[in-house]
């Protein structure tokens, strides 16, 4: 199950392309986060692109795999990653944020076909993610999907959060009832970057220890380099054969990766790159960091 | 007089919550979609029939009524029907916000079942005393609000709601009251219909939930004294019954409302903010007016408040004198 090296460089290529339509639609928008989804763009990308049993063509597919977004201030990276999979034209990610746009500053459900859930308010996506999770177990037997069963329930649901999120009772509560109710059909995956709106997150709330903590609610525990494509694959292929337990993994992330300029600084959580800005660091993204000329976008 | 389907009976009482229970059995044997959440308060919210019945389809939450509607979320976005069941000031009152984005902007059939709403929760005092839970949910997109008058109109309106795709709020009492339904009466979600009518009424009361019974009281006792009152029930305020408000006022041209609940943001103002856009008649509102609860009992409660039916009378007395 391990990635060929000319899966991880396509996951690679994948990933900075991804990274440079959000730069692209956050200018083109004038407003929304850009730490985020930059430091989340090799996970979306291991999703969507190797992890995921799903048809862009076909959103509603009932055995399709459920990702809930619970953070739904990132947003900007999963539309960019659904554009570049085939849910809808690439062009469109410019009309983010703007009147009339499927594309809303933070998801709605019913705005753009494969979406699963509206989030924003933080700390309600695992609760979500352990509804549809339990609601899949119990019809397991009947989903007729090969291999699902009550014990081995088919298709997984995935449930993307923030660290700073964590701050909030309501996760907490879901923890609880996810571990209570053994759904070994849900796999948590924290964006592990250490930074919230007002600071880092052990000046603010601190959240460490974090994975004992999970421990204690009767999850298994994976903690990973958020941008390893190999880290990420194997830990999710770890997580669906664990059946006694949900699973989280502790992506330990950097804010803003792919920019230095920005990277870990949490003061980039919810503002976009100016023009000039934006034009630098994509010319930057288009070079891969300048090892290379041009770039295949060219 | 008296709607011909409807009976007055003070002899076997029964709560609204218990209709509920009632009709959720009923609801799950017919829709295997359906399922129960509740948060630590199965006998009291009455869904322990269903978890008996259905114990595959029942799910203990705990005292966290966060998650239990977003859980409730994620269960109908899959494909499921879920009841959750908690006291009203929790369930909506802790939990609002998850309502409004994971319930209402997600669009998906979550039936929040708030118990022991109102003052006749009786001796738990205002902490248990739900009086603004109307509101906040009427207030809500894609929501549906329901506000039953007696144990049986509540199972009704429990079956109702259980067949339609969209969220909805059913508010319930703890306090046994009289029957003022029977098996006869139907129930159609939206509608509002006259409990007790005169030919030549002087005045409306617009009223739901355990208030309909005081008000039909009302209405009999000043009738004897040449005063013509019209009731009625208007057990869902949202979608709101327009056409029977603006004709109520036309015909007599006064209105009385009548709710367990704060005068603002209830069933009042939402009566108020129809015939202010479509026909501006004097009104009167009966209900609590900017005040919490405290222990008593019911009948001690609606006397002080001034929700019982001598109240009503009185209310009746003042808008037919503005009515001039």
């Amino acid at each position: 199950m391990s990635l060929t090296d000319v899966q991880l460089k396509n996951l690679e290529t994948k990933a900075n392309d991804i990274r440079m339509s959000i730069l692209e639609m956050l200018v083109a928008a004038g407003s929304g986060h850009t730490a985020g989804p930059m430091g989340m763009a090799d996970i979306f990308t291991a999703l969507y692109f190797h992890i995921l049993n799903h048809d862009p063509k076909n959103p509603e597919w009932v055995n399709r795999d459920r990702l809930i977004l619970s953070n739904g201030h990132i947003v900007p990276v999963r539309y960019a990653t659904m554009a570049h999979a085939g849910y809808f034209p690439v062009t469109e990610l410019n009309t983010l944020r703007k009147f009339g746009s499927r594309l809303q500053g933070h998801p709605e459900r019913h705005a753009l076909p494969g979406l699963e859930n509206t989030s924003g308010p933080l700390g309600s996506g695992l609760s979500q993610a352990s509804g549809i999770a339990l609601g899949l177990r119990m019809d397991a037997n009947s989903l007729k999907l090969s291999g699902a069963s009550a014990l081995f329930p088919k298709p997984h649901v995935y449930c993307l959060m923030s660290d700073g999120e964590l701050d909030e009772g309501n996760s907490w509560e879901a923890i609880m009832f996810a571990g209570n109710r053994k759904l070994s059909n849900l796999t948590a995956i924290i964006d592990r970057n250490n930074i919230q709106i007002d600071g880092m997150t052990e000046d603010i709330m601190p959240l460490e220890p974090l994975a004992d903590k999970w421990r204690a609610f009767n999850w298994h525990v994976i903690e990973i380099d958020g941008h390893n494509f190999t880290d990420i694959i194997d830990a999710v292929n770890q997580a669906k054969a664990i059946i006694e337990k949900p699973t989280v993994i502790i992506a330990h992330t950097i804010p803003g990766k792919g920019i230095t300029e920005i990277e870990g600084d949490y003061k980039w959580h919810g503002v976009p790159p100016s023009k000039d800005q934006a034009e630098a660091w994509l010319k930057g993204l288009r070079t891969l960091g300048g090892k290379i000329e041009g770039g295949h976008l060219d | 007089m008296l709607y011909k389907t409807l009976k007055l009976n003070t002899e076997d009482q029964k709560a609204t919550r218990d209709g509920f229970g009632v009709g959720l059995v009923e609801a799950g044997k017919s829709d295997e979609r359906i399922v129960a959440l509740t948060a630590d308060l199965k006998e009291s919210t009455r869904v322990e029939a269903f978890a008996q019945e259905f114990p595959d389809r029942f799910f203990e939450m705990g005292v966290a009524e966060q998650n239990l509607v977003t859980v409730a979320s994620g269960l109908a976005n899959y494909g499921k029907v879920p009841f959750v069941t908690s006291y009203a000031t929790f369930s909506p009152g802790r939990n609002l916000e998850q309502i409004r984005t994971t319930v209402c902007i997600n669009d998906v059939p979550v039936k929040i079942i708030g118990c022991h709403a109102g003052l006749t929760v009786g001796p738990d005092g205002a902490t248990h005393q739900a009086l603004e839970d109307i509101a906040i949910m009427r207030v809500l997109p894609n929501m549906t609000v329901v506000v039953p008058c007696d144990t049986e109109e509540a199972r009704k309106a429990t079956l109702t709601l259980a067949m339609t795709n969209k969220p909805a709020y059913l508010r319930l009492g703890r306090d046994k009251t009289p029957s003022i339904t029977t098996s006869e009466t139907s129930f159609e979600l939206g509608k509002g219909y006259y409990a007790f009518e005169t030919d030549s009424a002087d005045v409306t009361i617009i009223a739901c939930g355990a208030l309909v019974y005081n008000a039909i009281i009302a209405a009999e006792e000043l009738g004897s004294q040449g005063i013509n009152v019209d009731v009625i029930n208007m057990h869902t305020i949202k979608p709101l019954d327009r056409d029977i408000i603006i004709s109520a006022a036309k015909k007599t041209g006064a209105i009385v409302t009548a709710e367990e609940h704060q005068i603002t943001g209830g069933l009042g103002s939402a009566v108020a903010e129809v015939l202010a856009e479509e026909y501006p008649v004097p009104i009167e509102f009966i209900g609590v007016r900017n005040q919490f609860g405290q222990s008593g009992t019911p009948a001690e409660l609606m006397k002080f408040y001034k929700l019982d039916s001598e109240s009503i009378k009185g209310a009746i007395h003042d808008v037919l004198r503005r009515k001039g």
